[in-house]
């Protein structure tokens, strides 16, 4: 702090307040206080007007999708006349794609348990709290465990002919590569967003990839015996 | 015209049984808006004022708010086809062709309860995608992350039970291929996957049990943890707003 030395301000930095200043001015002087503060509005109206429209335009698109497609009915349940394929609900067609390669008790259980575990634990660590740069440190010595990493799990995977995982993971691999090759003084653009990016942006952006790319597989391309259809055939 | 409307409207505000409910009273001052939500049981788990910058579209997308939205949709629509459902076989399926051609807007109904529920699995996913992006899930908010995560099981449970209830052919398979993998848990999966189904196949007794699930236990859980988890947005000092609150300037 600068002068004038008899000018204390305070600010509360308890977040969960609304941050209170108190500036006493004990001198002469005319108070030089200059304090960005942040904009608030009163939830009521302002924040319920905008969940009320976000909430409005999300129930008319449903009503007209609604109007426009029905939803499937098949024929009464039959326990004695298995369709071909069977297939789960679409947000669970990523872990049947799984179960196809491995055998129930890792893909129904196993993975699905360490992605909860997974997800719940992402907050308590402080490497991604801090969320620094994955390659900004510990570059050469990163690099190799980031190497043999990849190169045991691309092998693990060929084992059990998940090429559909293993593209992906490929592609995401590639991207930490260049990220990794990038100078992050001279970078510029995507580049310099990439290797910003922390350990855990990489990992999540994986799974991200996965999700997607082994649910697309498992609700568009898969036929009976969960042999590979395009779907224009189906 | 509007001005005699808004006097009837103050005169209505400020009616002996209207205040005895709603205790705000008339207004429009700044207090009288924070004590709008601060007096209300279910809006006082919001804060009173909120971050401007927060409020951008870019901040939220309004994902969580669309979340709730499916789920508000899904509890009305989902209550009135309990009026026409009967969890029994076969008149499950019978139900649902009475809605096709019997109830009025039957098909309507269903369609939207349907769609929502993929819509909210959907948007449950791409709000948890985009709290993680935007590093949300940090501290103070780490709790609520956790508690994040939970609704999202609620929600994929809630719609996996669901799935069965049409008792039609797609229903019946795709729980049986959910069903068989609660089995390969290892040491007790064939007990897990009894007590899910209640028997060993799925028959009766699991339509029952997942109509039980779907219509009692699992909105309620989903109603107990929204309800933490807005009021810990509050709690963790309101929605985040990208960078750490703006500090004294000093020269």
């Amino acid at each position: 702090m600068s002068e004038p030395k008899d000018l204390v301000a305070v600010m509360d930095s308890d977040v969960r307040k609304t941050p209170r200043r108190i500036a006493f001015i004990t001198k002469r002087t005319s108070p030089q206080v200059r304090v960005r503060d942040e904009d608030r509005v009163m939830t009521y109206p302002e924040v319920f007007f905008r969940a009320a429209v976000a909430i409005q335009v999300l129930a008319i698109a449903l009503v007209v999708t609604s109007l426009l497609w029905d939803a499937p009915l098949e024929g009464l349940a039959d326990p004695m006349h298995t369709p071909n394929p069977a297939k789960a609900p679409w947000y669970f067609l990523g872990l049947q794609e799984l179960l196809h390669y491995f055998p129930p008790v890792v893909a129904g259980v196993l993975i699905p348990g360490l992605v909860v575990m997974a997800l719940i634990i992402i907050p308590y660590f402080n490497i991604n709290v801090e969320a620094e740069g994955l390659w900004l440190r510990d570059k050469a010595k990163r690099l190799r465990i980031f190497g043999i990493v990849v190169v045991v799990f691309c092998i693990f995977l060929a084992v059990f002919d998940v090429w559909v995982a293993l593209v992906p993971t490929l592609i995401v691999a590639a991207f930490m590569l260049l990220a990794a090759r990038t100078d992050p003084q001279t970078a510029k653009g995507f580049r310099q967003w990439l290797v910003r990016k922390p350990l855990s942006f990489w990992i999540m952006t994986w799974f991200l990839v996965e999700l997607f790319v082994l649910t697309a597989i498992g609700t568009f391309f898969r036929g009976p015996g969960w042999s590979w259809v395009l779907p224009w055939r189906a | 015209m509007a001005n005699t409307v808004d006097q009837l409207l103050e005169q209505v505000r400020e009616n002996r049984i209207w205040r005895s409910i709603f205790r705000s009273g008339t207004g429009d001052s700044n207090l009288h808006k924070s004590l709008f939500v601060q007096q209300n049981v279910f809006l006082h788990l919001f804060s009173i004022k909120a971050r401007k910058r927060t409020l951008e579209f870019s901040a939220t997308w309004y994902l969580g708010a669309m979340t709730l939205g499916t789920f508000l949709i899904l509890v009305i629509t989902g209550i009135l086809l309990m009026l026409y459902y009967h969890p029994s076989v076969p008149q499950a399926y019978a139900d649902m062709k009475d809605l096709q051609f019997v109830v009025s807007s039957g098909v309507f109904l269903r369609n939207l309860h349907r769609w929502s529920a993929h819509a909210m699995v959907f948007l449950v996913f791409a709000h948890m995608f985009k709290v993680f992006y935007r590093g949300a899930y940090r501290p103070p908010r780490e709790f609520n992350w956790v508690v994040g995560v939970v609704l999202l099981l609620v929600t994929l449970l809630l719609s996996y039970t669901g799935y069965l209830l049409p008792w039609d052919q797609l229903a019946y398979w795709a729980v049986t291929v959910g069903s068989n993998i609660a089995s390969a848990v290892p040491v007790m999966g064939s007990k897990i996957r009894f007590l899910m189904l209640g028997g060993t196949a799925v028959n009766a007794n699991a339509l029952l049990r997942f109509y039980v699930l779907h219509c009692v236990i699992l909105p309620l859980a989903a109603i107990l943890f929204i309800a933490i988890h807005f009021w810990r947005i509050r709690k963790d000092g309101g929605i985040y707003a990208g960078e750490p609150a703006p500090e004294v300037e000093s020269k």
